[in-house]
């Protein structure tokens, strides 16, 4: 089956030749229209369009951000905040990059609609501290759109009042954890906070109530504005609407980011057909499907199960080629869809050298707070680390998969999960390259491969 | 005594066991009350809940209700509420009782999770324990004995990190004995104002330091060494003194203050080795300050005083001195409660004035008070004095100037520092009874040594009218005696007999004390017993604000600043 | 602290962006190492009294987060990702082509000063592998021969100094 046509409603103008991100550009490609159109509107209609669309946050977790919406605390009589979460930095992710620096109005108009939806007082742009210059193209493009009335004071002529300002992080990827991001714009350290009781939606920054959201999802929210919620809900599958932008890495003839309907293309058809399949001479070996904290697949494994079609109930017997690329789908073959970074390894790639990379990445990036992932995502780097520059031992494999059986579950946040889950499934599907590691260590490295930690 | 009003009570099942607790109750304290421990370390009842060190972790679960009708969904096998619970370990400290919580904390789900904590706290770990000043008293020596593996499975370089730090003038950091709880970074913040410590570096290298050219200084900084869970910080004084299981504990009270914090006093062999606090929800939660922690030292400090005379040669020289004129009797507000009714009883029998000296100096509003007199309220309540004392003693000098008084009887006071002079000191003739010389020692006629807080047992009555007690640590040395037998023989020789040991003073208390009629010494609760302190109310004492206690009378605060 | 006076107007600006002055750490770590190129020893205490925080509450911050920097570096930054993408497509032997380029080792200044190397984590442009952070600039797909170019790049804007 040939893979569908991209459907681009968010990187519709991403390399776009001519388009610019200045507010001119925006305002003649239609741009703030749906802004105007909502604040005539009364909020409740808004937050009501979002539940309808079935919206899931692009940021990772794919929550329902209508539910998030709804969880807020308007009763407190405490300003409510609302945090862009531009902290992009998933391995594997590169979808918001483009959105800021190349189109950063939309992201503006699509913060704005929500802001007014939800009463926001104050909203401020995270953006990771590596991106200096989209923080730069944000505060301008912010001027622009508070000088034609669209941010700031009554904005275009109505009472409602919010403004936003870009606030830089500094090199941490744990600011993409709500909560820890929260900390970080209080001017704390990063260490996310404990649920109970700190839910940002009523316990959040300053202690009040406040919504963080993904840059694509606020991008989705002024769609949403725009076309409403019902017809929205009708691009993708159930339960998994919209697009989704796919940022593919690694080992792919065209590297690059793809927007289709959620779960209208499977992993093969992306990757074979869109990115043009394996390097010349190469064979796929593995796929991390939703950033590097997703559970890896191994190509030529298969999943099978009933899954739900419709009211039916149907068979599924899929390999990794086959898998629909939606949450649903990659959350039943025991992955995720996470952020939408698919990162390819072919054959020249040893998987024991690929996790010691990933689980440097973690323990860097642990913030410290918690035992089992403070220690553990360092005691996996360690391990990984040996084998690939030290000595390799036979029982290392049992001896990552119990580290890393300790950790998920018992954290303050989701880095748990994310720390522990490549460990934990390169284990299981690549078990025999990590026993047989102190052998093929012995031999010469693949023709192409690289060095890897 | 007023009752606490009676407190929200929620219903909730602890490893089957069911108990009604405090709504609020988080799931260790709950716990607690049914003698299920929940292990922890980053978790002070006193100190905010970050749940970081992930050792308390429990399983939990709520009674199932139908989401539609909220009917409870009954569970035919047992016939009672069906429990959902919920498939990943929650945080002990950080969850609150609700109605009908379930809580399991020995199921193999929680052993497995502090089993991996335990380990993961002890990889980077120095395992040194055989030079550790912790050992002993460490949460984490304590529970790898419960939860650990008996061995490493790490064979990897541990995390090398700085030693033997001085954090202070009397605290030692070890960081690589750290588990980075930040106990003692949220004491320094919460309770002792001073925000000095913290965290640096991220991940697995995170160290705590504090900032560079700062120190913890503060008085209360010894406070971090005691709820250190494992041997990063400690004490340099105590360090390597002594193996804290061959060590005594007696209760006792800080005398610095009227506060009177509630106190451990830790000895062996007749020598005390440390002070550290005791908990007392209404007077010191789990707090002392440092100054306190020293006071043991001045036990055996040169001028101690001590006579080779018995001290019936001694009362026989005394009782002597009596016979010379008119005496006049200064008690002291750092006498305990029976001392201080035996100098009454004493007083009475020589016809003597008597007076108290106050001594008055700067709080803290923690744990140290205006007054520097432990028992000024001792001294109220027992009747020794009926006003508030002053810190000069003009009355009595002037006295002394118009020849009125001809002896002075001494409870330990420095007659010399409460504004008598040389002159005057010298035209009386002096007995003085205390445990360290001083000028009025040096110009007695008689002296009687006597004994520490630490070697004597007795009652003090704190800033909040609280009575409390402290008990005899180590012995007195020899040629120092009891106060109360002193103060009895004393009055046995003016004429008058009494008791001189602590049950029978007590029975006398009690007798003519209607404040303190159904107290016995033996009865007094350890965490002391509120007194009536409404024929007081009007007294302006010294006192401003200090932790669990306001000043009843709104002017004496700012009275005490004037 | 010696600073810029746009520096302190921009300090003074920023601080207003938050009912909290706390919040303006992060934002003023940054315009201090653009103003000095990195955070002087003062800096804790200066932030300190400028948000009204105690000193320990701004150094938690300067060294949890990799990008503040206490001691100088080279003129300019190249920042090589480290990261799976980067490095499955060559990210180590960029990294080393910029070492050797400039006589440096990873996490020092180089010996004429001209440049600092180093390894950081994922820069989110993935699918450009491998990518180059030089200053403000980021660079895509630097293999060894780009590095080299751009290594010959800065040398040349060095000489005409």
């Amino acid at each position: 089956m040939a893979a569908p046509a991209q459907r681009r409603i968010i990187f519709q103008h991403i390399d776009e030749a001519g388009y610019s991100n200045d507010i001119g550009c925006y305002v003649r490609h239609g741009g703030y229209e749906v802004l105007k159109k909502a604040v005539t509107r009364k909020p409740e209609e808004l937050i009501d369009e979002v539940k309808k669309s079935g919206l899931r946050g692009r940021g990772g977790a794919g929550f329902p951000c209508g539910v998030k919406w709804g969880l807020v605390d308007r009763k407190s009589g405490k300003p409510i905040y609302l945090i862009v979460n531009a902290d992009e930095s998933e391995p594997g992710t590169f979808k918001d990059r483009y959105i800021m620096h190349q189109d950063p109005h939309q992201l503006i108009e699509g913060t704005m609609i929500s802001c007014f939806a939800n009463n926001v007082k104050q909203a401020y742009i995270y953006i990771r501290g590596e991106m200096p210059h989209g923080a730069r193209i944000l505060e301008k493009a912010i001027a622009e759109a508070r000088a034609a009335g669209f941010v700031g004071k009554n904005i275009l002529g109505t009472t409602y009042s919010c403004d936003i300002f870009v606030h830089r992080g500094a090199g941490a990827y744990i600011c993409g954890e709500e909560t820890g991001l929260i900390e970080s714009l209080e001017g704390k350290r990063a260490n996310p906070r404990i649920k109970p009781p700190y839910f940002p939606a009523v316990l959040g920054l300053y202690q009040c109530p406040t919504i963080v959201n993904n840059v694509e999802t606020l991008c989705h929210v002024k769609y949403i504005a725009e076309h409403g919620g019902e017809a929205y809900a009708k691009i993708g599958t159930p339960n998994n609407t919209g697009t989704r932008i796919f940022c593919v890495s690694g080992h792919v003839q065209r590297p690059g980011y793809y927007e289709f309907e959620a779960g209208k293309i499977t992993m093969g058809q992306l990757l074979n057909e869109v990115c043009g399949g394996p390097l010349p001479g190469r064979k796929f070996k593995a796929v991390i499907p939703g950033g590097s904290s997703a559970k890896i697949l191994r190509f030529g494994e298969r999943f099978k199960g009933k899954r739900k079609v419709g009211a039916e109930m149907v068979d599924y017997d899929w390999g990794v080629e086959d898998v629909p690329m939606d949450f649903d789908s990659l959350g039943m073959i025991g992955t995720m869809g996470g952020s939408g970074g698919v990162i390819v390894m072919d054959d020249t790639v040893n998987m024991v050298e690929a996790l010691a990379n990933i689980n440097a990445f973690y323990s860097h990036e642990s913030c410290g707070q918690c035992t089992p992932c403070r220690e553990g995502s360092l005691w996996m780097k360690k391990i990984t680390t040996r084998m690939v520059h030290g000595q390799a031992r036979n029982e290392d494999a049992a001896l990552l998969k119990s580290v890393a059986d300790q950790i998920p579950g018992r954290t303050i946040c989701a880095f748990g999960e994310a720390c522990s889950w490549p460990t934990q499934s390169f284990i299981a599907k690549f078990g025999d390259e990590f026993k047989s590691y102190p052998e093929t260590k012995k031999t010469a490295k693949p023709a192409g491969a690289h060095e890897l930690v | 005594m007023i009752a606490p009003p009676k407190p929200d009570l929620v219903t909730v099942n602890i490893d089957g066991k069911e108990i009604a607790v405090p709504k609020g109750t988080n799931v260790i304290e709950a716990a607690r009350l049914v003698n299920v421990d929940v292990p922890h370390y980053c978790y002070h009842p006193k100190l905010s809940i970050v749940g970081n060190c992930r050792m308390c972790l429990i399983e939990m679960g709520m009674p199932a209700v139908d989401p539609a009708t909220k009917a409870p969904i009954m569970d035919p096998a047992t016939g009672k509420q069906k429990i959902n619970w919920i498939p990943r370990p929650q945080i002990g400290c950080g969850t609150n009782v609700s109605p009908g919580l379930h809580v399991k904390t020995t199921s193999p789900m929680v052993k497995d999770a502090r089993e991996g904590v335990m380990e993961f706290l002890l990889i980077n770990h120095p395992l040194d324990c055989p030079i550790c000043d912790q050992a002993g008293e460490c949460k984490l020596q304590e529970q790898s004995t419960g939860y650990g593996r008996g061995y490493s499975r790490f064979v990897e370089q541990k995390n090398v990190k700085p030693k033997r730090t001085q954090l202070g003038p009397r605290v030692t950091l070890d960081d690589e004995r750290c588990i980075l709880c930040s106990r003692c970074i949220r004491f320094s913040k919460e309770i002792a104002k001073d925000d000095v410590l913290g965290f640096v570096d991220r991940g697995s290298y995170s160290t705590l330091t504090c900032f560079p050219g700062k120190q913890l200084a503060n008085n209360y900084s010894l406070n971090t060494v005691d709820i250190c869970p494992v041997g990063a910080l400690t004490s340099t004084d105590f360090r390597f003194k002594m193996r804290v299981w061959f060590l005594k504990q007696t209760n006792s009270i800080d005398t610095e203050t009227s506060v009177g914090a509630n106190t451990v006093v830790w000895s062996r062999e007749g020598q005390i080795y440390r002070i550290t606090p005791r908990r007392n929800d209404d007077v010191n939660d789990t707090w002392m300050p440092d100054s306190g922690r020293e006071l043991f030292k001045a036990l055996k400090a040169p001028d101690r005083l001590t006579s080779a005379e018995t001290v019936d040669a001694l009362v026989a020289r005394a009782a002597e001195v009596f016979k010379q004129g008119p005496v006049a009797v200064v008690g002291s507000g750092r006498s305990s409660v029976e001392e201080q009714f035996l100098t009454k009883k004493l007083a009475a029998a020589l016809k003597a004035t008597t007076a108290l000296v106050s001594r008055v100096g700067q709080g803290d509003k923690l744990l140290v008070s205006a007054d520097k007199n432990p028992n000024v309220r001792g001294a109220l309540v027992t009747g020794l004095i009926a006003a508030l004392p002053s810190q000069k003693l003009t009355d009595l000098a002037a006295s002394i100037d118009a020849g009125k008084v001809k002896v002075v009887v001494s409870v330990g006071e420095d007659l010399a520092a409460a504004g008598l002079t040389a002159a005057q000191l010298a035209k009386v003739a002096i007995v003085y009874l205390g445990t360290h010389a001083n000028a009025t020692s040096a110009a007695a006629k008689v002296v009687l040594p006597t004994l520490s807080v630490f070697e004597k047992n007795g009652t003090f009555v704190n800033q909040q009218f609280r009575l409390q007690k402290f008990a005899q640590a180590v012995p007195g040395p020899q040629g120092a005696t009891n106060d109360l037998i002193v103060l009895a023989k004393l009055a046995a020789a003016a004429g008058a007999t009494v008791a001189s040991d602590l049950g029978s003073v007590w029975k006398l208390l009690a007798a003519e004390i209607p404040n303190l009629a159904p107290i016995t010494y033996a009865n007094l609760p350890e965490t002391g017993l509120l007194l009536d302190a409404t024929p007081f109310a009007a007294l302006p004492f010294v006192e401003g604000e200090t932790l669990h206690f306001k000043p009843a009378v709104a002017g004496a605060a700012v009275a005490a600043k004037a | 602290m010696n600073l810029k006076p746009a520096t302190l107007q921009s300090i003074d600006e920023v601080i207003t962006h938050y009912p909290v002055k706390r919040s303006a750490t992060l934002p003023l770590l940054h315009l201090i190492q653009e103003d000095i190129g990195y955070l002087p020893p003062d800096t804790c205490e200066w932030v300190a009294a400028k948000l009204e925080l105690q000193p320990i509450n701004v150094l938690e911050v300067v060294t949890f987060y990799p990008m503040f920097r206490q001691k100088p570096i080279g003129r300019r930054h190249i920042k090589v990702c480290r990261t799976l993408s980067c490095a499955l497509m060559g990210g180590y032997k960029t990294c080393e082509q910029f070492e050797k380029e400039f006589n440096t080792h990873r996490g020092e200044v180089s010996p004429d000063g001209e440049v600092t190397v180093d390894f950081v984590e994922c820069l989110a442009s993935c699918g450009t592998a491998p990518v180059v952070l030089i200053d403000d600039d980021l660079h895509e797909k630097v293999d060894c021969a780009k590095a080299k170019q751009l290594s010959d790049q800065i040398k040349a804007e060095a000489k005409k100094r």
